[in-house]
């Protein structure tokens, strides 16, 4: 019989570093956002506020416009990247020589810095410099995304795509690759078309794919800063301050931590939800792929 | 369409979307070699001459030198600590059958969804306002840093050397039980050895998270422990930035992704999607 004193030892180490990095935060977060704590207020210390910052953040436009805002951003880019990611992974479905090069290429956004990928965006994109703006103006398009917002909130949507559509497209020729052959072949023995088949085997069989490709994304773009803040610093105006960048550029300064705590909650709220989705939908569509 | 021609149609289409992918990182190499006077011209796609004081001053007479030195520090250290931790909790929930073992593994590796966003807050007030004793804090220090980067790459790691582990045969720990090796020579001569590829990418995975992070990294230091990305980012807060400066920066941000990107893009995917999606 093997001691589970040994085994408790061995987790030692990892449990006392994520209950302090990872737990007590999460516990702690909880329990300020109850709390008055502003650094500028008469009060210096911390007092009871009940729930009186989550009731102020009702009535925040700035914190409902960046919610929306990133929604409206999150709907776009996963959307079409899923498209894209999926059209392109079933048109590359091929062996050729060379793939592995390819797939290293399409793998290198997904590897470096976030912020560079940002100043890469930037400079690409900057008036007198880019060459973007320099060949929209040739044929006449005035580009500026210091100075329109729609083009601003466009530009990082397209940069998003770029960034992602890969991992997407990587993920789904690696789960298509991964694909049992005999349903495929007593389907086209029994008669069945491309679409039937694209319909009623491929889908079914990818859901958990598909599921965690697409709750992952989700809440990677609802809490994008990096790169948005690196291509536009969340302007013009506000029109790229997305829920990240309004949290650590507008409340993190103001030094009002029970409300930036309140803040901190609800994007959590958000994670705990996809998260559990997440887990409990793929759990659920792997079983239905093992029956 | 017949073979050879859909064989042709894929690879345009591969290496149509290749240079797509490689435009922007390629772009900010162009910027790095282009001295200010070059950069007000009408952009270009070639460079034959390579301005090398882009990268020299920044680097060598300004901060960014220490900026990376710090990036390093805290990637190399954090890296070592999440590998001891992670080898011995992943071996402890393979081979023991203790009371809530599944639990703390998921719970362990739900860690990793954690938004920097939300944690911000309540890590940097536990660093710089309530783990306080005098001068002393966990604020804008590496070691605070390295513990920060814990919270994915410890999951992150537990997660993919489980599955490595779980492949060693247990028959292989008791026959050397009986040869009369203790449990931390087990760990140490056995399942260390056996799993090295899969500690080998983990740490490398672990090492570029930890040198791209930007979010904690602004958040949690200001001075001494700087990194290179938080720098990268102030670039653009200067009023007339110098944006040769600011790609040869990025560039060398870039590299180390670079060097390792073959080494371990087989495993990108399936460790973002927690082995949902395997190859």
């Amino acid at each position: 019989m093997k001691s589970t004193r040994t085994a408790w030892l061995f987790m030692m180490p990892t449990l006392v570093i994520l209950v302090f990095i990872g737990l007590v935060p999460f516990i702690y977060v909880l329990y300020i956002g109850f709390f008055d704590w502003n650094l500028f207020s008469k009060i210096r210390g911390m007092s009871w506020a009940g729930l009186n910052n989550y009731r102020k953040l009702v009535f925040d436009s700035d914190f409902n416009a960046s919610l929306g805002r990133g929604a409206l951003f999150t709907v776009l880019t996963v959307s079409i990247e899923m498209v894209l990611g999926i059209l392109l992974a079933n048109l590359l479905m091929m062996k050729i020589k060379g793939i592995k090069f390819f797939r290293a290429i399409h793998s290198l956004p997904l590897t470096v810095a976030p912020i560079a990928i940002g100043a890469a965006w930037r400079l690409m994109t900057l008036p007198g410099l880019g060459p973007v703006p320099y060949y929209l103006q040739k044929i006449g398009f005035d580009f500026n995304i210091g100075r329109y917002a729609q083009q601003a909130f466009f530009t990082t949507v397209i940069m998003d795509i770029w960034h992602w559509t890969p991992f997407i497209t990587l993920a789904f020729l690696a789960g298509l690759s991964s694909l049992p052959k005999s349903p495929f072949e007593s389907a086209m023995v029994d008669g069945a078309n491309r679409w039937q088949i694209q319909l009623h085997i491929t889908l079914p069989l990818l859901k958990p794919v598909i599921l965690t490709v697409l709750f992952l994304r989700i809440m990677d773009a609802l809490r994008i800063v990096d790169e948005v803040w690196m291509l536009t610093g969340g302007g013009p105006g506000t029109a790229t301050r997305y829920i990240g960048i309004h949290i650590w550029r507008v409340v993190f300064p103001k030094t009002d931590y029970g409300y930036g705590s309140a803040m901190s909650v609800i994007v959590l709220y958000f994670t705990i939800v996809l998260t559990w989705l997440l887990i409990t939908s793929v759990s659920q569509s792997r079983k239905e792929v093992a029956k | 369409m017949t073979g050879k021609g859909k064989r042709v149609f894929i690879y345009l289409i591969w290496i149509l979307l290749s240079v797509c992918t490689l435009f922007p990182i390629y772009w900010l190499f162009l910027v790095s070699a282009r001295s200010r006077i070059e950069l007000f011209d009408s952009p270009t796609f070639f460079q034959t001459t390579f301005y090398i004081k882009n990268f020299t001053r920044p680097l060598l007479n300004d901060i960014y030198g220490s900026y990376i030195f710090n990036s390093v520090i805290i990637a190399t250290g954090n890296t070592i600590l999440v590998m001891v931790c992670a080898i011995f909790a992943t071996y402890a929930l393979s081979r023991y059958r203790f009371k809530g073992a599944n639990n703390i593994f998921f719970w362990t590796i739900t860690n990793r969804m954690a938004p920097a966003a939300a944690f911000m807050f309540p890590i940097f007030l536990l660093y710089s306002r309530v783990l306080v004793i005098g001068d002393i804090s966990f604020f804008d220090t590496h070691i605070g840093m390295i513990l920060v980067y814990c919270l994915f790459n410890l999951p992150f790691s537990i997660w993919l050397l489980k599955g490595i582990v779980d492949g060693i045969p247990i028959s292989i720990d008791e026959a050397a039980r009986i040869d009369g090796a203790s449990t931390l020579g087990i760990v140490w001569r056995i399942v260390v050895p056996l799993s090295a590829p899969g500690i080998a990418i983990s740490s490398v995975l672990s090492w570029i998270f930890a040198w791209n992070e930007y979010l904690f990294a602004a958040a949690l230091t200001s001075s001494d422990a700087r990194t290179i990305t938080t720098g990268l980012a102030e670039f653009v807060t200067i009023v007339g930035t110098n944006w040769g400066e600011m790609a040869a920066v990025a560039l060398v941000s870039v590299l180390p992704a670079l060097l390792f990107l073959g080494f371990v893009q087989k495993y990108i995917i399936a460790g973002i999607t927690f082995g949902a999606v395997r190859e």
